[in-house]
């Protein structure tokens, strides 16, 4: 074990771990996140914690995993290289483990453009895979990217995530094996609703040994109805859904629909479960957190063992 | 080239509102030939403020003059025998050569009737595109020849992000993907194997956050 993450101690027990997360609020009112909290306990073995997602401004994610932490959960702390240099991210790194954080999630984040800020200057300074790194050097090699000794160790169990229906599709394997190669534990992957194409990935992934390597856990995101699987295919880039699930949602009532998408995400856990290498699924119900519990439960991924 | 865009003429006349005489300045390298700020346009923008002016009663002189160029004094000095005639100078250069001539004359006020964009080509005629953004180390060799930092919207060094999508940035559906046009040309090379080295943390001390920067050619100089 190299940390003391939850998630990590379930893995390498070789139970099929379950996460999910919760966005927090925008404002300084705890009670919210408590609240999404609640609907997640005893149903996730960690549970991840946005970082200004689509570059809204909202609480901090280390804050909101703070609160979580209070609450008896093993948070994922994601942390975006769009608002934050080197100096400020390391920093970050080391107050988050001394708080007791186990797990971060390294990504580059949204463009600030689909935001509230889209005038704000973004850092970039550096990028995701170079994060991954980062955390990893801290860790195992306790040194600062600038050469010095870490006093105290940040021990994270380190994460990324990998969409493998952004384009150009032949590089999403090679470029989860970069992610590897830099230091990452575990990998969430974006939505799936094209199945056949996350098996395809999943088949690449398996060629380069990745999956024994780091630990995948397979991403999907329950559709409260046809709209909004019609909008995710238009507006929002790297997201597959496949005209057979429009079709399928469309098909039935639109008071029905919510049902429906419940019932297609249970079948796309289970089809996923059957995918050698997949070693966990991370369930985004995004502002429809009270959904899960039943999801996992459908998909008989409940109940959780003890933490 | 420098590729610069001309100001609104609504900002221009705002920033000139309390003076009569104005010394109207071009410049005849890049911001000539991205349309923005030569012989051509400096006439325009005269003609357009002098009408202005005229409509509201406010008439207005204008000396126009176009320099070779306004990153050297030898050049700009050329306007010494007039410049005490005018009350300001709206410089039609780019940044480099506003702040020169503004450097040369700092008792005359000078402002920016241009806001200049990127460095970029010619794409066809009336379409320019950002290519460099001159961070002082280039990568170009490891990226098949196209920059990640200028033309990535996140300076991605080991991209695409999850957002990249039919060849298009998740940003504009009008921009191309950095990284795809990388991955595209090392395959074409046969070089697919550069994509999977991961390009370390940069250097950015070589960019502009390093403070401003100076080149010097010690052979060169006069002493």
């Amino acid at each position: 074990m190299k940390t003391k993450s939850n998630i990590e101690r379930l893995l390498e027990k070789g139970v099929f771990v379950v996460t999910s997360e919760c966005g927090p609020p925008r404002g300084a009112d705890p009670e919210s996140i408590r609240k999404k909290g609640s609907l997640l306990k005893g149903v996730v073995d960690a549970v991840n914690v946005t970082d200004n997602q689509t570059s809204i401004v909202r609480m901090s994610s280390l804050s909101s995993c703070l609160i979580l932490k209070e609450m008896g959960f093993d948070p994922i702390w994601q942390l975006v290289c769009r608002d934050r240099n080197r100096i400020a991210i390391q920093s970050d790194i080391l107050g988050a483990a001394a708080l007791g954080i186990n797990n971060i999630l390294c990504l580059s984040g949204d463009h600030q453009i689909f935001g509230d800020n889209p005038k704000a200057k973004n850092v970039y300074d550096i990028d995701s895979i170079q994060l991954i790194n980062t955390v990893k050097t801290l860790r195992d090699d306790g040194k600062f990217l600038g050469g010095d000794e870490v006093k105290g160790k940040p021990e994270l169990f380190i994460g990324c995530a990998e969409n493998p229906f952004g384009d150009p599709f032949e590089i999403r394997a090679m470029r989860l094996g970069k992610k590897v190669k830099a230091g990452c534990d575990f990998v969430q992957t974006q939505g799936i609703y094209n199945l056949e194409k996350f098996a395809k990935w999943m088949e690449m992934v398996r060629d380069r040994g990745l999956h024994e390597r780091c630990a995948i856990l397979a991403g999907v995101i329950p559709l409260k109805s046809a709209g909004m699987a019609k909008h995710m295919k238009k507006n929002v880039p790297g997201m597959d859904v496949p005209d057979a699930l429009i079709d399928r949602l469309s098909g039935v009532p639109k008071e029905k629909q919510a049902e429906e998408g419940i019932k297609i995400c249970v079948e796309m856990i289970q089809q996923i479960k059957e995918i050698k290498g997949v070693r966990g699924v991370h369930i985004m119900a995004i502002e429809w957190e009270q959904k899960v519990a039943e999801i996992a439960k459908a998909a008989g991924l409940s109940p959780r063992p003890q933490a | 080239m420098i590729v610069g865009n001309r100001k609104s003429m609504e900002e221009i006349l705002e920033m000139v509102k309390p003076y009569k005489k104005v010394l109207l300045l071009g410049c005849r390298e890049c911001i000539t030939v991205c349309a923005a700020g030569g012989e051509r346009e400096v006439g325009v923008l005269a003609s357009e403020l002098k009408l202005s002016r005229a409509k509201d009663g406010q008439e207005i002189e204008i000396k126009e003059f176009t320099l070779e160029r306004q990153c050297d004094f030898e050049y700009i000095d050329q306007i010494k025998p007039f410049v005490d005639e005018y009350e300001v100078i709206v410089s039609m250069a780019c940044g480099a050569g506003i702040q020169y001539t503004a450097e040369r004359f700092p008792k005359k006020p000078v402002f920016p009737a241009i806001n200049t964009t990127f460095l970029g080509v010619t794409l066809e005629q009336g379409l320019w595109a950002e290519r460099c953004q001159g961070c002082g180390e280039c990568i170009l060799h490891l990226t098949g020849g196209v920059c990640p930092v200028a033309r990535c919207a996140k300076s991605l060094f080991n991209g695409p992000c999850g957002g990249s999508s039919g060849g298009k940035c998740e940003v504009s559906k009008e921009t191309d993907c950095a990284w795809q046009m990388i991955i595209d040309k090392l395959k074409g090379l046969g070089q697919l194997e550069k994509y999977e080295e991961i390009i370390g943390v940069k250097d950015w001390s070589t960019s502009r956050d390093g403070g401003p920067r100076k080149r010097v050619r010690e052979d060169l100089r006069l002493q």
